[in-house]
């Protein structure tokens, strides 16, 4: 039976020649991960298990990022149940402030989730080593702890739903755009439940960073996984970077899909989500009047080296609006190392912003940049929910990191073409 | 494994809201959700359900939060099965791990009407309505999924798992 990308992997882990959608299929995980949000409940949960050991030591991985370097006592006491739980189980990947990153950006930048894997984590954006051609996705606590105990997990196999772009897309843009665009025409609720796979030449073209910042956003189409099938490009980013075998898959000719979406995303320009809703997208050119008080350039979705580079060719020799507050957030401490020996911190320091030592803060409204009553912010961050970067009256906008860098010159949102007048 | 008793029938989009409200989530006791099950959905089905009994719903089940207090609520009033044409992914997931057996068949729901008696074979995936005398077909559950409902949930499965050795 021709099967897709996603359901190949999933018949591999489970063990099975094959498997269909709607079915229930028991399967082996290559890693399963936490937080310092989701893990304290998954070790509670994980202690009624009577388990005593982890199933893996090295492929229980625990990532303090969300409220760490601690926000305050209370994400301290949290953030200690982890640490003392990856001590005490002796984990072999441990990390903390300092060598702590974005987890959705740590992971594949180290080597530890890779083509071909099977990825569970009690995080919603999970899903973005699909960009590496894995299976990965969100699941609770409970399911963690269960993971943490078997290195097994239960899963419905989704339908898979594809995605194919044509021709190639306009000067500064990339993932961010295809995902957002893409969201625009199916919804938040477009592909429930789904597999999203992304194909075409438009996909093909973008670095791995551009894919994982699609997959990361499949669960803002309320997709179950989002995948990008592994071509050369993934097997030049694994090389050297993966630490165990990987499986190059890819989809049947004739396999089954609930839906096939064509876009023609020729010239494609930048897109932005207005608030409150990922799907509430605009071309940049029609979303020019919006005054900004903040831009925040970092996140799972767009915290990458790529993304840094991208801001800092905007920002480069330019000032920060004296209204606004430009907030960087390098993805992981290799990526703040690269940043600073490509002279991109000095831009941005420059420009006048702020940048931070890794962590998710103000993605999801933790610290490091909250926002006031009335407030707006244009993010590289994947959700622009009501009062999800601060006060319940404040705005956010999202779009890429190009767009976030004109738009913190400007003092509203902008077009880099009105910044960076020779752009290719 | 099987469930047998009277059928409720509720509409498309029963959320989580329906099936336990809010202001009742100040406990996580089993019984006094069961108390307070369906309470704006139907006033009437704390007090009404029997042990057995099977919920019939419309599309999308469980939809809203992520709240495991809905189908712990369910379980504790006696629900032996929630049958629906489709599930809310979260809601589904969270059925299972905690005991709940849950269908998918949209036939079975177009097919049985409230005060039906109704019968499932979860081995079989086989639904019958007993009043009408029809069978239908749903997806049988796979031995391990059985198996976690019949430990009472994912937790206490990994537990069964680990002391036990092997059993699937
Ligand atoms: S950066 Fe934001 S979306 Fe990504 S894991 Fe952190 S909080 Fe979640």
């Amino acid at each position: 039976m021709p099967m897709t990308v996603t359901e190949k992997i999933l018949a591999r882990h489970a063990g099975k020649e094959e498997v269909r959608p709607g079915e229930l299929v028991n399967v082996v995980c290559d890693v399963v991960l936490g937080n310092d949000i989701t893990a304290p409940l998954a070790i509670a949960e994980f202690e009624r298990t009577g388990a005593g050991r982890v199933f893996d030591k090295s492929r229980v991985l625990l990532v303090p990022d969300h409220f760490v370097p601690n926000k305050d006592i209370k994400s301290a006491e949290q953030a200690k149940i982890l640490r003392d739980f990856a001590r005490r189980q002796e984990l072999t990947y441990r990390w903390d402030v300092g060598t702590m990153g974005v987890e959705h950006c740590l992971l594949p930048e180290q080597g530890l989730v890779g083509p071909g894997d099977l990825v569970i984590g009690a995080d919603s954006h999970t899903c973005t080593y699909g960009g590496l051609g894995a299976f990965a996705t969100g699941v609770g606590s409970t399911d963690l702890a269960a993971a943490m105990a078997l290195g097994e997990t239960w899963l419905k196999v989704p339908e898979s739903v594809k995605f194919i772009y044509h021709g190639a897309i306009g000067p500064w843009t990339g993932g961010k755009d295809l995902i957002l665009h893409t969201i625009g025409v199916i919804g938040v609720d477009g592909a429930l439940y789904q597999a999203m796979e992304f194909t075409g030449e438009a996909v093909c073209g973008l670095s791995v960073e551009g894919r994982l910042t699609m997959a990361n956003m499949a669960v803002e189409a309320g997709a179950k996984n989002g995948i990008v099938a592994p071509d050369e490009t993934t097997r030049r980013w694994v090389e050297g970077r993966h630490q165990r075998p990987v499986a190059f898959l890819a989809s049947d000719p004739d396999a089954v899909y609930a839906r096939v979406y064509e876009f023609d995303v020729s010239g494609l320009e930048p897109q932005v989500a207005f608030p409150h809703l990922p799907s509430n997208v605009r071309p940049v050119s029609r979303a020019l009047d919006v005054r900004i008080d903040q831009a925040v350039i970092g996140s799972c979705t767009n915290g990458r080296i790529e993304d840094l580079r991208l801001a800092a060719r905007v920002l480069a020799g330019r000032k920060v609006h004296p209204d606004v507050r430009l907030i960087v957030i390098p993805g992981t401490p290799a990526v703040y190392r690269q940043a600073l020996d490509e002279g991109l911190t000095a831009v941005f320091l420059d420009a006048g912003a702020a940048v931070s030592t890794p962590t998710c803060g103000p993605c999801l409204g933790g610290y490091m940049g909250i926002l006031a009553k009335g407030e707006r912010s244009v993010a590289t961050t994947n959700r622009n929910f009501v009062g999800r970067m601060g006060h319940p009256e404040s705005e956010v906008y999202l779009a890429n990191p190009a767009v976030a860098a004109a738009s913190a010159v400007c003092g509203r949102l902008a077009d880099p073409r009105e910044v960076v007048k020779d752009a290719d | 494994m099987q469930t047998e008793g009277r059928a409720w029938r509720f509409a498309d989009n029963l959320d989580t809201d329906g099936i336990i409200p809010a202001r009742y989530l100040n406990t996580s006791d089993p019984q006094e959700l069961a108390a307070h099950c369906m309470e704006d959905a139907d006033p009437g089905f704390a007090s009404g359900v029997a042990p057995g009994d099977v919920v019939v719903a419309g599309a999308n089940c469980g939809c809203g939060s992520s709240r495991e207090h809905a189908p712990i609520a369910l379980k504790a009033a006696g629900v032996g099965a929630v049958i629906a044409p489709t599930f809310a992914r979260i809601f589904f997931r969270n059925a299972f791990n905690i005991g709940l057996p849950i269908l998918e068949c949209p036939e079975a729901v177009a097919g049985i009407e409230a005060g039906d008696r109704v019968r499932v074979d979860f081995d079989r995936g086989t639904i019958q309505n007993l009043t009408t005398g029809r069978e239908y077909a749903a997806r049988p559950i796979p031995p391990f999924m059985r198996k976690i409902i019949e430990c009472g949930g994912l937790i206490n499965y990994v537990r069964e798992r680990l002391e036990g050795g092997s059993i699937t």
